[in-house]
């Protein structure tokens, strides 16, 4: 904690909006209040949450350093939540509507890394940044030192609306109707803080796309999803939106559902504004893992949800902020800092024109180019947002933009000054050129900050673009440009569903030892705003995924038909040839053999799932539990055959047979003989696992078991070729809990005294 | 001033080392509980050029083998608040950096590739409040600096030069004109 603390309030007094100060004021009291016992954890919380200051690995004051769980003394004994200890560092998230920040907001973004955090500050998935390692004392003079340069935090996590992304081209682009930075602008004021956006069960995510082809806002995974369409009506070109809701990554991707071929602009804030009172009215409160609006239209179907939708939009009584800000958007959001000029590529070095080819977007308007400053793992140095802040300055009228890949754009350049930009760009060690290539990889933070990770995330991405790198010159221009993420759960925060390489961190016990894997997922598509999900193949140790990405990749480049994208390429061969492709790389040598396998990428504790002690054996029982377990895995991967071939009835029923198996499998822990009949499978599982909350995850809780009883009981009505696909993902979900469960308990059982 | 926040980085002389090779160590420092300040986990910004490098972080201080500016160095970044005047805050802050060097250099798997010359320092007040970079705030923290320092380098002569970025956290490079081995200046501050 800063021993300025107290100065900073004073310092600042009337630089930021009195709304804005008297918010952090009220959150400062309430820090105080919990410091007095006078507020609930669970209450305190979501308030904390609210502003965006998040829990950290570690925060419940123990932590595995790689022979035992060792607690870690914390000089207060004060929480700031269920299980979270008050001096133990948090994350700040802070929002930045679609990605947009100048000059002086890095500079402060700076001075908070240095001064709370560990010197980086991270550019996350969703345009926000986020900074590590902070106590909770400081966050609000942190919050304070924001507000006073136009940023804020709140509602950057919790129950609540999300940061709000947008394309980084907005403005710029060439394939855009018109420039949606105005529109997110307005919607993200409108709803910041909003009465009807204050009663949600689950956060609600939001995205602004100028076009639907390119990747551009990735309207198809938000909840709420506008992408910019005109239309002529009566002799003039109208704007409005292509609507669209209910989408989402998480555990179980969900595609966005279309509710309006063309919402008028003036309609955009009106129609948010009664979805967020139909969201807040219906959506699910209780139940964590059914509460995202995605859920709601599901249970309901598009039209009884539109229909509420609209039966409430009729009953808004009008708010002119609606369309005041309609004449903003026909004036220009962003101005270029000087006129339009013709680069001479030819004449300029071949160390230019490598970057040139990788990180240089030609704008739309002739004699401007935008570039991507494409950072490693999102992270940048206060030192190096210093420099982007002087080049920012330099070269722009005081605007760049964050981008969901992790990295900036630094727009309108006139094109005699790339060369120059370049130059000041490599000085600051900004200059890498990897912009939209199969070496700018994504990744959320995983085990190394994020409390729900599994596997290292960064670790394995940090890896894979160091081997990338040594190949680069060898890559074949189809591998390129393809993308990869990663994520450390099934979260999916760094959105592999939408890549053509994906990982999610998983585990695996294998002879008494946990062992770190990524479940491989593919054919996921990026552009069409993340149009399509890719299917998990299976999981991979950790520490074999180098090698299935050389694999996967070196096949494309020999077997692939003229023309052929990845995607098409992955559905092509099938997912039988693709698991034979990589079946001996799932194998993990004994632990005698290359113990490398039971630690993480970037960390040399053997690994684990959580705090208690690694059991040496596993006993007898192993082998009759994991076999069950074993096929159902099976069983889920042969589902997916069958939705690829059309086959979706039996798609569904194999995907819930399979959850009936990994549960017989985990029953048989305890019970010898276990029954095959699936409804005495599914009670027994309930008494024994979920209603004592042994099967319960430590995030999650019960989400996982919820969706076995809703299998078993919707099985034998059917299914849809949609229903048998989220029944697939929620079956490789339950699995993947059978298998964390089963860990726990041998954990468990191996870590009790003799 | 109530001076606090206090940084000390020592320029390392020798580094033919990798930023990766540290991570075990400093796991193994926890493991250990080598220290008396209670340490929490390892930030690996290996993949940052001119970065903060390797982290330990803890609770009283991070203490990283740091490359900013692309000099590497150990810093020992002070976040609690520390007691005492403020020649012993200097004192306690350089002796803790110091001991943390000395088990770098002594670490058996570095095999002897990292070596500090304490000669070669860096003070930054990590609190742009108490403590902006300018030359007020310099010539209100020098006489107690160069008292410190005397103790520190006795008679061999030094300069201080103030990063000029008055964006920065005050940042004061200090280089004597000879070499100190960090063993030596332990010594010295016992």
């Amino acid at each position: 904690m800063k021993a300025s603390q107290k100065q900073w309030r004073e310092k600042l007094q009337g630089q930021m909006s009195p709304a804005w100060a008297e918010e952090i004021d009220h959150f400062e009291t309430e820090i105080e209040l919990k410091k007095q016992g006078k507020l609930e954890d669970r209450i305190f919380a979501e308030t904390r949450l609210r502003r965006g200051a998040y829990g950290q690995r570690y925060d419940n004051g123990q932590r595995h350093d790689g022979i035992q769980s060792q607690k870690l003394e914390y000089p207060s004994p004060l929480t700031k939540g269920p299980h979270t200890l008050w001096d133990a560092p948090g994350m700040q998230r802070i929002k930045i509507p679609y990605g947009g920040i100048n000059a002086k907001q890095l500079e402060v973004m700076a001075e908070l890394a240095e001064e709370y955090s560990d010197g980086i500050a991270h550019i996350t998935t969703r345009q926000d940044f986020q900074l590590h390692f902070i106590h909770i004392e400081d966050t609000p003079n942190l919050m304070r030192r924001l507000a006073a340069v136009g940023i804020t935090t709140r509602e950057a996590c919790g129950n609540s609306v999300r940061n709000l992304t947008g394309c980084p081209y907005a403005g710029i682009c060439n394939t855009q109707a018109f420039d949606v930075s105005p529109y997110a602008d307005a919607c993200t004021f409108f709803l910041l803080g909003h009465p009807d956006a204050q009663d949600f069960g689950r956060k609600f995510k939001i995205a602004f796309s100028g076009c639907a082809e390119k990747a551009c806002g990735l309207v198809n995974i938000h909840d709420m999803g506008f992408i910019a369409a005109t239309k002529i009506e009566n002799g003039k070109e109208k704007r409005g939106f292509k609507f669209y809701v209910g989408g989402g990554l998480g555990s179980v991707p969900q595609n966005a559902k279309l509710f309006d071929e063309f919402l008028p602009e003036e309609e955009m804030l009106a129609m948010s504004q009664a979805i967020c009172r139909v969201f807040g009215r219906y959506g699910e409160k209780k139940d964590r893992g059914r509460a995202r609006i995605k859920f709601l239209i599901k249970d309901w179907g598009i039209d009884k949800f539109k229909e509420e939708v609209l039966k409430e939009r009729k009953l808004l009584k009008t708010d002119p902020r609606w369309t005041d800000f309609l004449e903003k958007t026909r004036k220009d959001f962003e101005k270029p800092l000087k006129g339009p000029s013709k680069l001479d590529l030819a004449a300029q070095s071949q160390e230019f024109q490598k970057w040139y080819n990788t990180n240089v977007y030609h704008q739309r308007q002739e004699g401007y180019k935008a570039v991507t400053v494409a950072l490693p793992l999102g992270d940048i140095t206060a030192d190096q947002l210093r420099k982007l802040a002087d080049i920012v300055r330099k070269y722009t009228h005081d605007t760049i933009r964050t981008t969901v890949e992790q990295n900036f754009v630094i727009r309108w350049i006139t094109e005699t000054d790339l060369f120059s930009l370049y130059q000041d760009l490599k000085n600051a060690s900004l200059d890498t050129a990897v912009a939209n290539t199969i070496l700018d990889i994504v990744s959320c933070p995983g085990t190394d900050t994020c409390k729900l990770g599994i596997s290292s995330s960064r670790g394995l991405a940090g890896e894979l673009r160091n081997r990338l790198a040594e190949q680069s010159h060898l890559l074949d221009e189809a591998v390129k440009n393809l993308h990869i993420k990663v994520s450390g759960c099934f979260n999916s925060c760094g959105q592999h569903h939408i890549s053509d390489l994906g990982f999610y961190g998983v585990s695996r016990k294998i002879a008494g030892y946990t062992v770190p894997h990524f479940q491989v997922i593919l054919g996921g598509q990026w552009e069409n705003n993340g149009g399509s999900y890719g299917l998990a193949v299976g999981a991979v140790p950790s520490k074999r995924i180098p090698d299935v990405v050389t694999r996967l990749t070196g096949r494309y480049v020999t077997d692939r038909q003229k023309d052929e994208g990845f995607k098409d390429f992955i559905q092509r061969i099938g997912k039988v040839e693709i698991k034979k492709t990589l079946e001996d790389l799932t194998q993990v040598p004994s632990h005698d053999a290359d113990p490398s396998f039971y630690a993480d990428w970037g960390d040399p504790r053997e690994y684990t799932i959580g705090d208690i002690g690694v059991g040496e054996c596993a006993g007898a029982v192993v082998s009759a539990v994991e076999f069950d377990l074993t096929a159902a895995e099976r069983q889920a991967f042969e589902a997916q055959l069958l939705l690829e071939k059309g086959d979706f009835q039996n798609a569904g029923l194999q995907a819930y047979e399979s959850m009936v198996r990994a549960a017989r499998g985990l029953i048989k822990h305890t019970v010898r003989d276990v029954s095959d009949d699936a409804e005495a499978i599914v009670q027994d599982f309930k008494t024994r696992y979920y209603d004592t909350q042994i099967f319960y995850d430590p995030f999650a809780g019960g989400k996982f078991a919820q969706y076995l009883f809703l299998a078993h009981k919707k099985s034998g009505q059917g299914y849809t070729p949609e229903s048998a696909h989220q029944l697939i993902e929620e079956a490789i979900l339950f699995i993947e809990a059978a298998y964390s469960c089963y860990g726990r308990m041998t954990e468990k059982k191996a870590a009790l005294p003799a | 001033m109530n001076l606090q926040h206090i940084n000390f980085k020592i320029f390392a002389e020798k580094q033919d080392i990798s930023l990766d090779e540290l991570i075990p160590v400093f796991h193994r420092w926890i493991q250990n509980k080598v220290t008396e300040e209670m340490l929490i986990d390892v930030a690996d910004y290996a993949h940052v050029p001119e970065g903060p490098g390797i982290l330990l972080i803890g609770h009283e201080a991070n203490i990283s083998i740091d490359n900013a500016e692309n000099r590497l160095g150990l810093l020992y970044n002070r976040k609690t608040v520390m007691e005492g005047s403020t020649q012993d805050k200097l004192q306690k802050v350089m002796q803790l950096a110091l001991q943390h060097c000395k088990r770098l250099e002594e670490e058996p798997t570095l095999s002897g590739k990292l070596k500090f010359n304490a000669g070669s320092l860096q003070l930054i007040i990590n609190d742009r409040l108490l403590a902006p970079n300018t030359d007020e705030t310099l010539k209100i923290l020098e006489p107690e600096l160069k008292n410190f320092l005397s103790q520190l380098y006795q008679k061999v002569p030094y300069t201080l030069t103030r990063h000029s970025d008055s964006r920065e956290r005050f940042t004061l490079d200090i280089q004597a004109k000879k070499s100190f081995e960090v063993s030596s200046l332990l010594q010295k501050l016992k």
